[in-house]
């Protein structure tokens, strides 16, 4: 599918296309929406920020784009497959192939080592055990952790812990990368140098990434922003193409 | 799917040691059942085992028609000598019947540690009975003589109640007589029972008639012809019963008795253990939330979540069986008591038994305490919208 790109430039392929998508929480007997009619299309290759005060819908929006979650209304495709038409199990299996999560608390399994957590995923796929190794190296190696590996959660800091998320969303090659925050919780030297690895990721591994932030300086770090307020979008800038 | 199971299953498990406080409440409360449990199981199977070893299969007792037990029967003496002549009947090497009409009768002796009396089977026998009952023999002592007030107790009789040694004396009938020996049986209900001779207690309690008539068979499969000699024979009316039919029979409502109230217990405690293990498993549950949803995410179907929910609660129900009834073993099997069966009215010694198949038993009660415990959490578990529960950090 991306092979277009070596002969023309920018040919863009549209790999998240939101149509009407429409999203609310039943509280008691009223309907509270949060994302109202959207329309959004992320390109093959983009590195967007989601930006907008907080309950904006953010994390709903990256909720759905990421299959963790269906719209009550309108369509949305990722690649060839109409996430709002799948059922739950059927979403499970997609985000098990085709999307890496990045949470702003890293969400790391506290029992496991580094190397136990990134391969994770991989215990969904087919790969034998020596093919998952060799995938969980290559994943710590690109986040720059190799020689973490054996820690636990607990011994890695705060920086080092995202590192081995990042790894871990890494680690099944998905096209897509969500991440709600992934600077939170982190200072802004860390904040940098996570930030810095979601470009490369971005840049040099062909990674499309859709990241919700409340700072600015990480939205700086993507090629473009959009902000969400009260489930609309509401400006787009774009930084760089 | 087995690999997703395993990898839930073994990240739930390692982290149990940081739950290690609600983790030991289900250990505890199935502990607590299971051993319970087994302990009254094995009281009522020990009591069953006594009364079910008593006897053998080439043994009858007759007692008159439609009598429960020897204390309501009665057989004349006219009668118990047509009998012993019947065909089948076995004899000894100087050509005598190996028949005994018994006298069966009650008193009182006291047990240890208690002040209330109670009721001990009196038999009155002959000397004979060595030979009718081979499985008896004396272990101190010698046997009572013949027309003489002499006491022989069961070793079973003489642990429970006090007051018992020889030399000791027992009150049987007008007055108390003197214990002249010990005998035993392996372990059946006559060690219960002191013995003495019939026809001194035919004068001391100024009856005639025997209550019950134990035979010799000549082999098992002479019992129908036996039985159908009695039966048949007009001046008689008896009825014949293999002697383990016959004591099984005196056990099995006591028996039941016991084995009942052992569930009772433990479908009570059994309740109280499982509110424990739901209880358990809920915050187990709930203190993994993120990690659950986590894996969800990560693309972890339902269904391991579930099981590998279910497998802990199993894990732990199991490790509770095991101690249970590593204790119920330890403190009771083999452990005697004796108590009144109502059914004869008298006390039976007996010995719990512990057996595999009542551990089993245990196992399997600690497996659906820990199924049903684990099962509603684990459900919560799986349907916990990812998204709401990854809200949840
Ligand atoms: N399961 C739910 N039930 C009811 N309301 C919900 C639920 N999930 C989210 N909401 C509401 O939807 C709105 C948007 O939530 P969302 O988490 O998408 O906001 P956000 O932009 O990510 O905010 P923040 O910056 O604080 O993370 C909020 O008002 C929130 O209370
Ligand atoms: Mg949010």
């Amino acid at each position: 599918m991306n092979k277009e790109r070596f002969g023309e430039i920018d040919v863009a392929e549209t790999l998240v296309r939101l149509e009407g998508v429409a999203k609310s929480y039943r509280r008691g007997n009223q309907d509270i929406a949060v994302l109202d009619a959207l329309n959004l299309n992320i390109e093959r290759g983009d590195f967007l920020a989601l930006m907008g005060p907080s309950g904006s819908g953010k994390s709903t929006l990256l909720n759905l784009v990421g299959g963790l979650d269906k719209p009550t209304r309108g369509s949305i495709t990722v690649g060839d497959a109409r996430l709002d038409q799948m059922s739950g199990g059927q979403l499970a299996r997609w985000r098990a192939h085709h999307v890496g999560f990045v949470f702003q608390f890293y969400n790391l399994l506290g029992v496991l080592s580094a190397e136990k957590n990134v391969e994770v995923p991989l215990l969904l796929t087919k790969l034998s055990k020596a093919q998952r190794r060799k995938h969980v190296a290559t994943a710590l190696d690109v986040v720059g952790l190799a020689d973490r590996a054996r820690h636990k959660p607990s011994e890695l800091s705060g920086g080092q812990a995202q590192r081995v998320a990042i790894a871990r969303a890494l680690v099944g090659d998905p096209d897509l990368l969500v991440c709600d925050e992934p600077t939170g919780d982190l200072d802004r030297s860390t904040a940098d140098e996570i930030l810095n690895l979601l470009q490369v990721l971005n840049r040099d591994h062909g990674k499309t990434i859709v990241m919700v932030t409340h700072d600015p300086k990480a939205a700086e770090a993507a090629r473009q922003t959009l902000h969400l307020d009260k489930g609309k979008l509401v400006e787009a800038q774009g930084v760089a193409a | 799917m087995i690999q997703q199971i395993y990898a839930v299953t073994a990240m739930n498990l390692r982290s149990i040691p940081s739950r290690l406080g609600t983790s030991a409440v289900i250990v505890i409360g199935i502990a607590g059942v299971v051993g319970v449990m087994v302990a009254l199981l094995a009281m009522g199977a020990g009591f069953q085992a006594t009364l079910a070893s008593t006897g053998e299969d080439d043994r009858a007792i007759v007692m008159r028609s439609g009598s429960l037990d020897e204390l309501s029967s009665v057989v004349i003496r006219e009668h118990a000598a047509i009998l012993a002549e019947a065909p089948g009947v076995a004899s000894n090497s100087a050509g005598e019947p190996l028949a005994i009409g018994e006298l069966f009768m009650l008193t009182n002796v006291a047990k240890h540690d208690a002040v209330e009396p109670n009721n001990v089977v009196v038999r009155g026998t002959t000397p004979q009975v060595l030979n009718l009952r081979h499985e008896a023999r004396l272990v101190e002592g010698r046997m009572f003589q013949p027309g003489v007030r002499e006491v022989v107790v069961g070793i079973g009789a003489q642990r429970q109640f006090s007051g018992l040694q020889i030399g000791d004396l027992v009150e049987v009938r007008e007055g108390a007589w003197p214990i002249v020996g010990v005998f035993e049986t392996g372990g059946d209900v006559h060690e219960s029972e002191i013995w003495v001779d019939r026809e001194a207690l035919v004068t001391a309690s100024r009856r005639s008639a025997w209550n019950s008539v134990t035979v010799q068979l000549e082999d098992a499969a002479s019992f129908t012809t036996f039985k159908d000699a009695i039966t048949s024979d007009p001046r008689l009316k008896l009825q014949v019963q293999r002697e383990p039919d016959y004591y099984a029979s005196r056990s099995e409502a006591m028996g039941q008795m016991i084995t009942g109230l052992g569930y009772t217990v433990a479908v009570i405690m059994g309740i109280g253990a499982l509110f424990g293990a739901l209880n358990t498993m809920y915050a187990a549950v709930a203190t993994r939330t993120v990690e659950i949803a986590t894996l969800r995410a990560l693309g972890f179907g339902s269904v391991p979540v579930v099981i590998s929910v279910l497998l802990e609660a199993l894990v732990l129900a199991l490790l509770g069986a095991l101690i249970g009834g590593a204790l119920a073993y330890l403190f009771f099997n083999g452990y005697s008591v004796s108590t009144l069966n109502f059914q004869t009215f008298s006390q039976v010694a007996f010995a719990f038994r512990v057996s595999g198949a009542l551990l089993v038993q245990g196992m399997i009660v600690a497996c659906l305490i820990g199924l049903v415990g684990g099962l509603f959490p684990a459900v919560r578990a799986a349907r916990m919208p990812v998204a709401d529960a990854l809200r949840a950090s």
